[in-house]
């Protein structure tokens, strides 16, 4: 797999170079010089040149549509929630979501999302693959496919999970180089960043492994490294990660008070805030999860204490990717696994309920400020008690298919679902199976 | 009313009772490795004919695809493998001093009968084992015991239960999951929503994987449209039908818990019923066979009539699986890939069929096929050679595979190594839960490949940084004369040349080579106290983190 751009100097000789760029940098004023560099570069960058990315809002669990994205305030359904009117004339939202609705201009909601998974970890898996789960083969993550797709010589990894739980990005068939890179809150340092040694005695230590690995590689295997265990060229990459200046990318710190403010004190919201630094300095894919959706009893309130964090981190988040003109070329996709029933039941919750859910997308080709398809607000009651099974005729209008959201957005991406890549038990399988909705995308 | 005085003293007592058997159990010596207690039994004048039988296969396997093949290994390298593909772990220091005590002509001999009897491979085994057949998700609460499904498989290898009649176990039990563990692969895949049931489709998809090496998942939803499956002959083949599936998806069907739950698993009634592809109803299915139908019990319960059927000596694709699972546990790879795959008819090693012939015929006893793999010249070979190999010679087995080691086993390893003396049932209660919390720790940072044990990959750079920078190594090379080897090679071998041997052995299990005894050497060289601890672990963390450590080869 062609994991690793290998025409350039090794790890260990950019290390080296780094240091001198430092040394320099250092007699002209200090570090930051290289860094205020780097960035006055990096804006000098024609942006229309950029590839694109992808940012997910992933809310774990289930969100409630009726709490959020699709209200239906006022009937049988729709629970003590409110509905507020948004920046786009006769769309409402959820009360909960205030913020967001003042950037709904931005966006393309789906409001007729329905799949066929019913369990967290299985629909996890099926929004995040755009597959159902199958035991012979593991899909790889919509992150995974867009790293795959497109390489680059970035010196950080460029699939990141932040706050990751259960369930992060993962590459399946495409193997582990391209799993998510999985962090935590940015307010604190990313794990195992850091050698437990002093910096001499580390380049000692490198220096033995050298000599080790030379040793080994004798008489084995041809192309050891590169065909095979690509385990010299991972030390490689995260000695240049652990020394990396695009390192500060993680850091929120950087940013101001007020910007920092924006997003929220939370660290969902430190989260999407340090994605939109990590995607400006070049990574393809992050990950920011809000968990805590899953209200089988007491729905209401803990939907809106959920909401509350998102709402002011998403439409922080929108606002500053149209700041920073990062917008055309960032989809953003905000939602969850599945969403919740329409019928509330006896503990005040709302359950699982695949047959007709929200997902946000924003960013690159996506139509801004429409809404695609609808729930019903009056379901057939047998469909909502388990009676009868669910039809997605009854219970909403356009339905979109999991393959198909994914079908979308990679085409959004600029990647071709329809490509091919053979699996390791000898079956070909294109990135994804669904259709393109081209009512979601902006006319060419 | 007890007065204070006299109470105090009780409680002081009491309190240093403790703490001096919190001691004892730390401080106490576990005792030495009895090399003439283990010998070479068990690899019997019988086994020979198999193993002529096998090479014979393989050398017919390299001549077919003309190609050249490596030399022999030493046997520091092959007992390094025995040991991975036993314990999860390398050897330790402990124990190779122990073998090579040993005739070099009978090393390989005895750390293969040594590693069988100790109650690690057993685990091992089992821990290997379950996770096939029962997954790795969390299943059912209540309903389902990993641990005591574990344990019970680990008793049973340990006793040398045939595996046949282990299979039967735990396909066919009835009882309680908490004193029949067997009955935990049946637990395991019921789901919260319907836990009177047990979800036939996930068991019939297990059983045709695990027991049979047949993917036929996808014949769940439709029949087979690629050709993928042939139940048949090459001559008369029959296609993999949606029916297939099903008809063994029924023998679970009525499985379940009947009325009392304190019952257990029982067959509770019903039928098994599904909506076959384009019809609108669901069909009742009764239980079936796709092959060797003629080896299927006409009486029974319908477990106990599967079971029957599935580990009858002449059900080869029984015997097949359960030997391309231990192969792949010992090589690291399976002969045939994927593990769970073998087609009942075509192009497969010769060596399979000869090796799961012995296995049927001697009541599938694992040690014995355990024995008869590392005898194989496959198993001896060295993994470097005089002329270039490349995926070719690995494909035909001309030369050993370098794999990538599974995370639970660079886990071993690593927290092995960080020792002199061997960590087992015999180390104290306190080394043994630390090296449990410290799997753990370390699997939880480094990702665990569950179920699909087998399917190597390269690492990735948060598992590099892991290695690199982590606690498990961080802890094993820092300064510690209790518990590290570093510490303890740096204060008490005061000769350079053995204290570079003495790591080498306890990391990589091997000796260095001239180069590196020269390199390494110098490193330590006029360096004394915290000096030299320092230069001896950084000696640990370079082997730790070397490609080598982490893969098998």
């Amino acid at each position: 797999m062609d994991t690793i751009d290998r025409t350039g100097c090794s790890g260990l000789m950019r290390m080296r170079r780094r240091q001198a760029i430092g040394f320099a940098s250092a007699s002209l004023g200090g570090l930051w010089m290289t860094q205020f560099a780097e960035q006055l570069a990096r804006a000098s960058e024609d942006k229309s040149q950029r590839p694109k990315s992808l940012l997910i809002l992933w809310c774990q669990g289930g969100p409630s549509q009726l709490d959020t994205f699709d209200p239906h305030s006022g009937t049988v359904i729709g629970g003590d929630v409110k509905s507020i009117e948004s920046s786009v004339k006769g769309i409402v939202l959820a009360d909960n979501m205030q913020a967001t609705a003042q950037q709904l201009h931005r966006t393309c909601l789906i409001r007729s999302m329905i799949s066929k998974e019913g369990d967290h970890e299985r629909a996890t898996y099926n929004v995040k693959t755009g597959w159902r789960p199958e035991p012979t083969v593991t899909h790889p993550s919509i992150g995974s496919v867009l790293c795959y797709a497109s390489p680059s010589n970035l010196e950080i990894p460029r699939h990141i999970s932040i706050l990751s739980g259960q369930w992060p990005g993962k590459a399946g068939y495409l193997g582990p180089a391209y799993d998510a890179f999985k962090t935590n809150d940015p307010a604190n340092p990313i794990p195992n960043l850091t050698a437990r040694v002093e910096k001499e005695e580390f380049e000692r230590r490198i220096d033995i492994l050298n000599t080790l690995e030379t040793e080994f590689q004798r008489g084995r295997f041809a192309s050891l490294d590169r065909d095979r265990t690509q385990h010299q060229s991972a030390t490689e990459r995260a000695t240049q990660m652990m020394s990396s200046s695009q390192l500060a990318a993680f850091d929120v710190k950087q940013e101001s008070q007020s910007k920092r403010d924006n997003f929220g004190d939370s660290e969902f919201g430190r989260g999407c805030l340090a994605a939109i630094r990590l995607l400006e300095t070049g990574v393809r894919c992050v990950e920011v999860e809000i968990g805590g959706w899953d209200t089988h009893i007491n729905n209401h309130q803990f939907q809106a204490d959920r909401a509350k964090v998102l709402d002011k981190a998403l439409a922080a988040t929108l606002a500053e990717l149209a700041d920073r003109e990062m917008l055309d070329k960032t989809i953003v996709m905000c939602g969850g696994e599945f969403g919740r029933t329409p019928r509330i039941n006896p503990a005040s919750g709302r359950d699982h309920w695949p047959h007709g859910f929200s997902m946000l997308l924003a960013g690159g080709a996506f139509r801004k400020g429409h809404v695609h398809g609808s729930t019903n607000a009056n379901p057939d009651s047998e469909m909502l008690d388990g009676l009868k099974t669910p039809d997605p005729e009854q219970l909403t209008e356009k339905s979109v298919t999991i393959a198909d959201l994914h079908a979308t957005v990679l085409t959004a991406l600029g990647v071709n679902h329809k490509d091919t890549h053979m699996t390791p038990i000898g079956r070909p399988l294109a990135w994804s199976d669904g259709n393109v909705i081209e009512e979601l995308l902006e006319k060419a | 009313m007890v007065s204070r005085k006299v109470l105090q003293p009780i409680l002081m007592f009491g309190v240093l009772l403790f703490a001096a058997s919190i001691a004892t159990s730390v401080l106490r010596s576990r005792p030495a490795i009895r090399v003439s207690t283990v010998g070479t039994d068990g690899f019997a004048k019988d086994l020979r004919p198999v193993i002529d039988s096998c090479n014979s296969d393989l050398d017919h396997w390299i001549q077919t695809a003309n190609m050249p093949a490596a030399g022999q290994a030493d046997n520091l390298t092959i007992a390094r493998r025995v040991a991975l593909g036993l314990i999860g772990s390398g050897l330790s220091l402990e124990e190779i001093r122990a073998m090579e005590l040993v005739p070099e002509s009978q090393q390989i001999e005895w750390v293969t009968n040594y590693l069988l009897q100790d109650r690690r491979w057993a685990d091992y085994f089992g821990e290997r084992f379950a996770r096939a057949m029962v997954g790795t998700d969390e299943g059912p609460f209540l309903l389902f015991r990993r641990r005591r499904f574990n344990t019970w498989l680990s008793e049973q290898l340990h006793e040398d239960v045939g595996y046949d009649s282990i299979v039967r176990s735990v396909i066919a039990s009835e009882g309680l999951w908490t004193d029949t563990p067997s009955v935990n692969f049946i637990t395991a895949s019921m789901s919260e929503e319907n836990q009177q049931r047990c979800n036939a489709v996930v068991l019939a998809g297990r059983t045709s994987r695990t027991f049979l090496a047949q993917r036929i998942d996808c014949l769940q939803c439709h029949d087979d449209f690629i050709d993928q499956h042939n139940f048949g002959s090459i001559e008369k083949p029959i296609p993999g039908l949606q029916t297939h599936f099903h008809e063994l998806a029924a023998f679970y069907g009525t499985t379940g818990i009947k009325d009392n739950p304190f019952s257990g698993i029982r067959e509770a009634g019903g039928n098994y019923e599904t909506k076959l592809l384009g019809s609108t109803d669901p069909t009742t299915i009764e239980p079936e066979v796709p092959f060797n139908k003629e080896l299927l019990p006409s009486e029974g319960k319908p477990r106990q009539r599967l079971a029957t059927w599935l580990t009858h000596p002449d059900n080869k694709a029984f015997s097949r699986a359960t030997v391309n699972r231990v192969w792949a546990l010992l090589f690291s790879r399976p002969l045939v890939e994927p593990v769970d795959s073998i087609p009942l008819e075509g192009d497969i090693p010769a060596i399979l069929d000869t090796l799961a012939d012995d296995f049927s015929k001697h009541e599938f006893n694992m040690r014995r096929l355990v024995r008869l793999i590392v005898s194989t010249d496959a198993f001896r070979r060295d993994s470097r050679a005089e002329f270039e190999v490349t995926k070719d010679h690995e494909a035909c087995l001309a030369v050993f595979p370098i794999t990538q080691l599974r995370p639970d086993q660079v886990a071993g390893c690593m927290i092995q190594a960080g020792r002199i003396s061997t960590i087992d049932l015999d180390s104290s209660v306190f080394l043994r839960l630390a090296r449990y919390g410290n799997t753990n720790d370390f699997l939880r940072d480094f990702g665990d490949r569950g179920v699909d044990e087998f399917q190597s990959d390269a690492i990735t750079i948060s598992q590099r940084l892991v290695l690199m920078n982590g606690n498990l190594v961080t802890d094993r090379t820092q300064q510690n004369i209790v518990a590290n080897a570093a510490t303890r090679v740096a204060r008490l071998v005061s000769d350079d040349k053995k204290a570079i041997d003495s790591v080498f052995l306890s990391v990589l299990g091997r000796s260095p080579s001239s180069t590196e005894a020269e390199k390494l050497c110098q490193h330590i060289c006029g360096k004394f106290g915290d000096d030299r601890v320092k230069a001896i672990s950084d000696i640990y963390w370079a082997m730790m983190n070397s490609t080598e450590f982490a893969w098998n080869h």
